[in-house]
């Protein structure tokens, strides 16, 4: 009665290779993020155009060289709109589309579910870092060498950060909620929260909030280390701090479905 | 010395689980013993999806005990994951991801999982392989969720609503999936709103609504409430049916369902056949189409959760 010959089912389960496993999953999210226009938009082309466009185009008092002020806060942009906003709405629409149930029901432990986005979002950085530090090169970015290395760890921590908050609010509510939210914040914090103006130059109780904002924290720390080449303890705290904080939250309020 | 008896694929006892004030569940039996079918039937939000997501870990029960393959769907569910195969009621792919690239990262977390290349042909969507999920057919989506379920080689199946969507083909060829699956010794638990799918399949038919079994058993089972027959036939619509009510036994109903079909219910033997047929010579029709056949498992599925239509 059947077509297929005895044995094709035969039962032969077991776990795959963790490590393969969640590269597998990392690559499709990275590959993902990628190939959907409207997070190339968020994480790189809206970056890309601020960089040039403040580089280039004196509509804005920038302090010269003009490049090496506005490329730290251009990366914590960066940053930030992968780690969180986009990361938030492929989360909420992921969970929506049912991925994340169909990923847990797969041998994948649970942790890895979040970790393998973590690993994708941490390779679309790579990305905008490579993208955005050559055209900033290109454009006479002189970043001092002592704070490249400090710079990656702030981004390394940024990313956690921003990436911890992305899982909390992508992973508790509605898809289009999240869109919602994802993208007012990140206005917000764009505008106010010490990334597009200096923390100095806010107004004052809103520099004093925005310099322990993620936001503020890295386009400081960013900004400070590339330019002087030291390295900016109080940021890089302010950050693990709201990794660990939101990396908890979220652990307790992410949801499947 | 007695062997144990065999460990059941699933074994599901006393399990109530509520959404809010609604019971969804409410007090379910059910096991299915390994490398057998079991098909789950009940109308819209009897509590068939909420059933099988207690069982595959993604629900907690309020209470009660699940069990499958003897282990905790959710304290045993690094163990128990590997060995199920699960095809949820709708979705289950990243709206952008190519089909192929979703079905090989979910046999990437299988230790020997089936050819991909060939899933995909059996399954007919070698054609869309390259195609993202959120473009696929309802019918392709399902199928790339079939085969997300079968490509780990798992021991036991949980399959919501496999062939919703699902043409003719598409739908015997699940079919005979399902069939090769219990040949090979894994066990199936599915639900589905089509009887022929059920009889086809299942050895055992469970029937619930609101929550609770209202029936089980195999299919010959459930339709062969003894001398309870139909008898059906066709002929001009409109037939005055009076004559014929009086000549039937008591017991034996006759109705016109649908303009030019006709049905009688009851005791249906010889001479009710007899009845009928006289009864159209005296009308001057022919009865077209006569057939005397048992209950339908519709038939018994509509008599137990009634006609109304589910909210
Ligand atoms: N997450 C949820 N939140 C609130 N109510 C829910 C939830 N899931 C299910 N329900 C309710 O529980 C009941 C059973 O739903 P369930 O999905 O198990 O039904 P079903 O038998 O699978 O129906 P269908 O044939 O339509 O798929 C319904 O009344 C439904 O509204
Ligand atoms: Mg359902």
């Amino acid at each position: 009665m059947t077509n297929f010959s005895p044995g094709t089912f035969a039962p032969a389960p077991g776990r795959g290779r963790l490590s393969r496993m969640l590269i597998a999953q990392a690559r499709i999210e990275f590959v993902l993020t990628l190939r959907n226009g409207e997070q190339v938009l968020l994480t790189l082309l809206i970056p890309l155009g601020i960089l040039i466009g403040f580089t280039l185009l004196n509509v804005v008092p920038v302090p010269s060289p003009r490049v090496d002020n506005i490329t730290p806060r251009v990366l914590a942009l960066a940053v930030m709109s992968t780690a969180f906003t986009g990361q938030a709405i492929a989360l909420g629409f992921d969970r929506r589309y049912g991925v994340l149930k169909r990923l847990a029901a797969t041998a994948l432990p649970r942790w890895s579910l979040v970790a393998g986005r973590m690993l994708a979002v941490l390779g679309v950085v790579v990305v905008q870092l490579v993208v955005l530090g050559s055209v900033a090169a290109g454009l006479g970015w002189h970043p001092h060498p002592a704070g490249l290395a400090p710079a990656a760890s702030l981004i390394l921590a940024g990313t956690a950060a921003f990436g911890a908050l992305g899982v909390l609010l992508g992973g508790a509510l509605r898809a289009e909620v999240v869109l919602a939210v994802a993208n007012m914040v990140w206005l917000l914090l764009v505008v106010a929260g010490g990334i597009v103006l200096s923390v100095h130059a806010l107004p004052r109780p809103l520099s004093t909030i925005a310099a322990v904002l993620p936001s503020g924290a890295l386009a400081e720390g960013l900004h400070t280390t590339l330019a002087q080449g030291v390295t900016p303890w109080g940021a890089l705290g302010v950050l693990l701090a709201w990794a660990a904080g939101a990396g908890l939250l979220a652990a307790r309020t992410l949801r499947l479905s | 010395m007695t062997l144990p008896a065999p460990l059941a694929a699933v074994e599901v006892r006393g399990l109530v689980r509520s959404f809010g004030t609604v019971r969804a569940v409410d007090g379910l039996d059910l096991r299915v013993p390994p490398a057998t079918v079991l098909a789950l039937l009940g109308p819209n939000g009897a509590g068939k999806t909420t059933t099988v997501e207690v069982c595959e870990g993604f629900l907690r029960p309020d209470t009660g005990v699940v069990r499958v393959l003897g282990l905790d769907p959710i304290a045993d569910s690094a163990a128990l994951r590997p060995r199920v195969g699960v095809m949820p009621q709708g979705g289950g792919a990243y709206p952008g991801v190519r089909a192929a690239e979703m079905l090989s990262l979910v046999a990437v977390c299988a230790a020997r999982p089936l050819d991909v290349g060939w899933l995909l042909d059996v399954l007919g969507l070698t054609g869309v392989a390259r195609v993202p999920y959120k473009r696929l057919s309802g019918g392709q989506q399902q199928r790339l969720a079939l085969a997300c379920a079968l490509v780990g080689r798992p021991e036991v199946v949980f399959l919501d609503e496999p062939t919703a969507g699902m043409d003719p083909q598409a739908r015997r060829l699940v079919w005979d999936i399902v069939s090769r699956l219990r040949a090979d010794g894994v066990s199936v638990l599915f639900t589905t709103h089509l009887m022929e799918e059920a009889e086809a399949l299942a050895d055992q038919v469970v029937i619930i609504d609101h929550g609770r079994v209202v029936a089980q058993g195999s299919p010959a089972e459930l339709t062969s409430d003894g001398t309870q027959r139909q008898l059906r036939f066709g002929a001009r619509a409109g037939l005055d049916l009076g004559a014929l009510c009086t000549a039937l036994p008591a017991g034996c109903q006759a109705s016109e369902p649908r303009p030019g079909g006709y049905l009688v219910e009851g005791a249906i033997d010889p001479q009710v056949v007899a009845t009928v047929t006289a009864w159209c010579a005296q009308q001057g029709v022919f009865a077209e189409d006569l057939r005397v056949s048992r209950r339908s498992l519709e038939d018994v599925f509509l008599e137990l959760t009634g006609r109304e239509l589910r909210p």
